[in-house]
């Protein structure tokens, strides 16, 4: 038996291992099991093609320790790095795998002896990875505020990007004419590629950066696809397109749950357009005080989560909270809405870091028909994705999003720091209705308020 | 031959993909994505080109499909271990 056929063989094992993993990932109890058998998947699958690469050059070693170095900086950057700033981990990670297929496809072109449709293959994993490589890095600059959040939109924007559209084609179909190592159609694809990764993120603004990060996700796994067919790997196929499609219903979902067109996140630069029409009304404050007699005598408690939790911190105390309410026998449910935060499943991620049980978080779908059962409904730091104007409002320019329609429970508490608008810059009726009441301050400080009121 | 071969598993997965991923529940979808992109790590599998240059291009895509995987698979495993059952918490 030869050692190719004997790694052939191992990369089959790996895919079922990646199958295996993926598929235990759909339930939270068997999901910590699944990632591990995905990473035994993966290390039969590095063994395997290491040996049969045959001898171990110096070339080797010296990469060996290379890696050594960089294994021992992920690990630690993966145990250290807090759960609030997952999002530009994950944007991180994405980066590097695009980083990955670009090279990857670039080393190829050395290997010699290259048919068109090899070249292709090769172009594609340039192009894309390049691509996927500087975005998430703009994505991650975003996130960690290196750099200001909000969208960067100026005139002619549009036009710039056509045309860098325009200069790839030309220099890919150049380069597929005359594929090799020297050619400077390469450098001119590998450096306009990398030039469209940073142009086509700035124009994203922070409430957008679900999206974003799920399509940057999925782009990762197109490269890594794409140069699998380069190298005639079929591991790399496999784990490239099954990522590739995680990548793809992800940005599927956080689109729908915008009621937005991936075409319009991509190119509309939100946040820009501001409506001028103001709601009339009056806000109702509460004190701390008055919120606590209310909580007290509630029997049904709905936290609605937002990015103002992950930025105040609050998780810890909300799930204190939620456990004072619960020995005071009161049923306590935590909504999450699919956009909530900065990246897909952001909320989840923090609430279960503070210990809730998942049973308790429920999804947008779950708590609207039953929403009206809710006493307290309590929104901390969310705006857009309660704001009711997405269900009445046909000017408003969320019409349509579904949202979580906290307006509808019978006691709304708004936990704000100040009555600044949301991330879009649209009003929030919410605020103003008959059955809202503004708990102004810190989150954090202010349920550690009503805590102390219940000691 | 070869290249319609590779085409057939590409589609094969591309299938088997969707078809596993729709059933993973929004509670989850971080996971998934850090999970998913470790495993686009992949290359690690892949050999080096025998050429001075193609090995520098070489070790340098291993070393960031290390960071993946290795990143990848650490971050994942420490948010599923803190998704908690309400009754294996109490037990705890």
């Amino acid at each position: 038996m030869n050692i190719e056929l004997l790694a052939n063989l191992s990369y089959i094992v790996s895919a079922a291992l990646f199958i295996f993993g993926l598929k235990m990932l759909g339930s939270p109890a068997t999901a910590r099991r699944g990632n591990l058998f995905s990473s035994m998947g993966m290390l039969i699958a590095v063994v395997a093609g290491l040996t049969a690469e045959g001898i171990v050059s110096y070339e080797y070693i010296a990469g060996g320790m290379v890696l050594g170095a960089i294994v021992i900086v992920g690990a630690l950057a993966a145990r250290l790095v807090g759960m609030t700033s997952m999002p530009e981990m994950v944007a991180l990670f994405n980066g590097s795998g695009g980083a990955a297929s670009l090279l990857v496809g670039w080393a190829t072109l050395y290997g010699g002896g290259i048919d068109t449709f090899t070249a292709v293959t090769i172009l594609l994993a340039i192009l894309i990875g390049g691509l996927t490589f500087t975005g998430s890095l703009i994505a991650y600059a975003k996130l960690a505020e290196v750099m200001n959040s909000a969208a960067i939109v100026f005139k002619g924007q549009r036009i710039v990007n056509s045309l860098l559209l325009v200069g790839i084609v030309y220099a890919s179909y150049q380069f597929c004419l005359d594929p090799g190592p020297e050619s400077q159609w390469l450098y001119i694809t590998l450096g306009l590629a990398l030039l469209l990764g940073i142009m086509a993120v700035i124009p994203i603004g922070g409430a957008d950066m679900p999206v974003v990060i799920s399509l940057l996700n999925s782009y990762s796994g197109i490269a890594a696809c794409a140069a699998g067919f380069a190298i005639n790997n079929n591991i790399l196929i496999v784990a490239g397109s099954l990522v590739g499609a995680s990548g793809i219903i992800l940005t599927n979902i956080m689109c729908k749950a915008m009621n937005r067109s991936l075409a319009n996140v991509l190119f509309s630069g939100f946040g820009a357009v501001k409506q001028s029409k103001a709601i009339e009304g009056e806000v109702k404050p509460i004190s701390v005080e008055d919120a606590y007699y209310l909580f007290e005598a509630a029997s049904n408690v709905c936290f609605v989560p937002g990015y103002g939790m992950a930025v105040a911190q609050a998780q810890h105390v909300v799930k204190e909270l939620g456990e004072i309410l619960e020995a005071n026998g009161c049923e306590v449910s935590y909504a999450i809405h699919p956009v909530a935060g900065r990246m897909p499943g952001h909320m989840n991620v923090l609430l279960a870091e503070a210990d809730v049980p998942y049973e308790q978080l429920v999804e947008m779908d779950d708590i609207n028909p039953r929403i009206e059962n809710v006493d307290i409904a309590v929104v901390i730091g969310a705006n857009d994705v309660v704001n009711p104007s997405a269900r009445e409002d046909e000017d408003s320019p969320i019409y349509g999003m579904p949202i979580i329609n906290v307006d509808q429970a019978r006691t709304v508490f708004v936990l704000k720091r100040s009555m600044a608008s949301g991330f879009s810059g649209v009003d929030n009726p919410l605020f103003f209705g008959e059955n809202t009441r503004m708990l102004f301050g810190d989150a954090k400080e202010s349920i550690q308020g009503v805590i102390s009121e219940f000691g | 031959m070869e290249i319609i071969f590779l085409i057939f598993i590409l589609v094969l997965s591309v299938f088997l993909g969707f078809e596993l991923i729709s059933k993973v529940p929004a509670t989850l979808h971080t996971p998934l994505m850090s999970g998913a992109n470790a495993i686009s790590g992949a290359f690690l599998a892949s050999g080096m080109v025998d050429n001075e240059m193609g090995k520098y291009l070489g070790t340098a895509a291993v070393a960031f499909a290390t960071v993946n995987v290795v990143g990848g698979y650490l971050v994942t495993d420490r948010m599923l271990g803190m998704f908690k059952s309400k009754k294996a918490g109490g037990k705890k």
